[in-house]
């Protein structure tokens, strides 16, 4: 199991509030991590990352352990502390004004 | 005891506002979708419950919501886990599934337009900019998209199929975008002809099918475009918006961008000639057509360069002879310190009887006339930016 948190305006988009859990089979990777979450919740499906090339947009952010996974490859495995639901993944909308 | 419902969208969230048949009580909703740009909203005027919405960000990009309860409540269409899953078990989700269609439509793939620099850009989906529910079926809807294309749902909204004829007629490649984008974002159907479809796009013109979106062909001839290096080319026209009265479908109504200004067609857009006549200047965006009179039309000049009315004064022009001649619309308008802008899909009529106006500012305005634009009253000052104004007449 795997903690994920969503920004304000996805929580509300797939109704969820707080964390969200998904069960995730090893080995954990980003790809892995957002097919559950988008299979879990496909409203989600292309706002986080593209329809089609699923590339991340450009305007989110993947953090976990206070590093910045948002350029690694989504097959990268992610932290054994967010892979074994210590620590959470955290999908973040970049800094901008507006 | 009838009513009348206005839909608003804003650059945070949308809004709906209910008045009475004398358009002098109103009631205005909590914001729907908080913080989305909301670029325009729909009822479908089979089911008029049922309430398409278009909901857009910079960070997330497009959703597509519906109502069906007169927006009570709403659904991004086929997210259901269970309603809608491929054979290996994965969602589709496809309600804000763009995908543009490179078959060839007419003769070749279509996958590039014009840059700013000239060069040819690869097509990118980035929005959409207005849905228009269908005449006859609730469950069908016509999006218009930037990067500029057609698509239509048969599915309330489920899944989308791009109508690849028209990018793929043989003007796409000319097609450029215009400072805001390219979007299409005036869709009109002739009620007479289920077969007949009118489209504008900034800044390629605007385009006729005649036989149900297959075919397309540029309907641009007699607008003038001094912005253009070539007097009188097939495409490359800032359309701002066209409205036609549906009583008289062949009879079309342009706003064109600066140097051009209204126009006209007699012919379902064959020809245009410029009908400006008195009006202070020859720019805004919206237009709209009386509901009960065909030749009543109203239009909102703007200052060409500040993009603000002229002289810090809101009018509203008023012709009632298909253009030409116009007469200014002010009581209850600000007449001194105005600067706002009222944008091309941010005007609606009412079909009661007195036919009621309405339009919405990027100060968060939204005014209302009940007696075919004679008198105005604000019906709610402080909304976000207003991006689009619909407004349902209900029984």
């Amino acid at each position: 199991m795997i903690r994920v948190v969503i920004p304000f305006h996805l929580r509300i988009l797939a109704n969820v509030t707080g964390e969200i859990q998904l069960e995730v089979e090893s080995p954990v990777t980003l790809r892995s991590a957002l097919d559950a979450l988008e299979a879990r919740y496909p409203m989600l499906r292309g706002t986080i990352r593209d329809h089609v090339t699923f590339k991340r947009r450009a305007f989110i952010r993947f953090y976990a352990c206070e590093q910045d996974l948002s350029h690694e490859s989504p097959d990268t495995l992610l932290p054994e502390a967010v892979a074994a639901g210590t620590e959470p993944l955290l999908v973040i909308g970049a800094i901008a004004g507006g | 005891m009838s009513s009348v419902r206005v839909l608003v969208g804003t650059k945070k969230g949308a809004f709906i506002i209910t008045g009475d048949a004398a358009r002098k009580k109103w009631r205005v909703s909590e914001p729907h979708f908080a913080g989305w740009e909301i670029y325009h909203l729909k009822g479908s005027p089979v089911d008029p419950d049922r309430i398409y919405a278009s909901q857009s960000s910079g960070w997330f990009g497009q959703v597509i919501s519906r109502s069906d309860d007169a927006g009570k409540t709403w659904t991004t269409p086929g997210s259901n886990p269970e309603e809608l899953k491929t054979p290996d078990g994965m969602p589709k989700g496809e309600s804000n599934k763009f995908v543009y269609n490179t078959e060839p439509p007419a003769g070749k793939p279509l996958t590039t337009h014009q840059w700013y620099d000239g060069t040819q850009h690869a097509w990118e989906f980035k929005r959409v900019w207005h849905l228009e529910p269908s005449l006859t079926d609730p469950d069908t809807v016509y999006a218009g998209v930037e990067d500029a294309a057609l698509f239509r749902s048969t599915d309330g909204g489920k899944s989308w199929q791009e109508l690849a004829g028209l990018r793929g007629h043989g003007t796409g490649p000319k097609w450029s975008p215009g400072a805001g984008g390219m979007g299409l974002h005036t869709i009109v159907f002739d009620p007479t002809n289920p077969q007949r479809i009118y489209v504008a796009i900034s800044a390629a013109g605007s385009f006729r099918t005649d036989d149900g979106g297959a075919t397309w062909k540029a309907i641009n001839r007699g607008l003038k475009s001094p912005y253009l290096p070539e007097m009188t080319p097939e495409v490359g026209f800032c359309v701002h918006r066209i409205a036609i009265h549906p009583s008289r479908p062949g009879v079309l109504y342009m706003q064109l961008h600066q140097g051009g200004g209204v126009y006209r067609s007699d012919n379902a857009g064959d020809l245009w000639q410029e009908v400006n006549g008195n009006l202070p200047t020859d720019f805004g965006f919206p237009i709209d057509v009386h509901a009960h009179e065909p030749t009543t039309i109203y239009a909102v000049p703007m200052d060409p360069n500040l993009r603000v009315p002229p002289e810090g004064k809101l009018r509203v022009y008023r012709s009632k002879a298909g253009g030409n001649e116009w007469e200014p619309l002010t009581k209850g308008l600000p007449q001194e310190n105005c600067y706002i802008n009222v944008l091309r899909d941010a005007m609606a009529v009412d079909s009661l009887d007195d036919c009621g106006i309405y339009f919405g500012t990027t100060g968060g305005q939204v005014y209302c006339s009940p007696d075919g634009g004679n008198n105005w009253q604000p019906i709610v000052r402080d909304l976000p930016y207003v991006l689009s104004v619909e407004v349902q007449t209900l029984s």
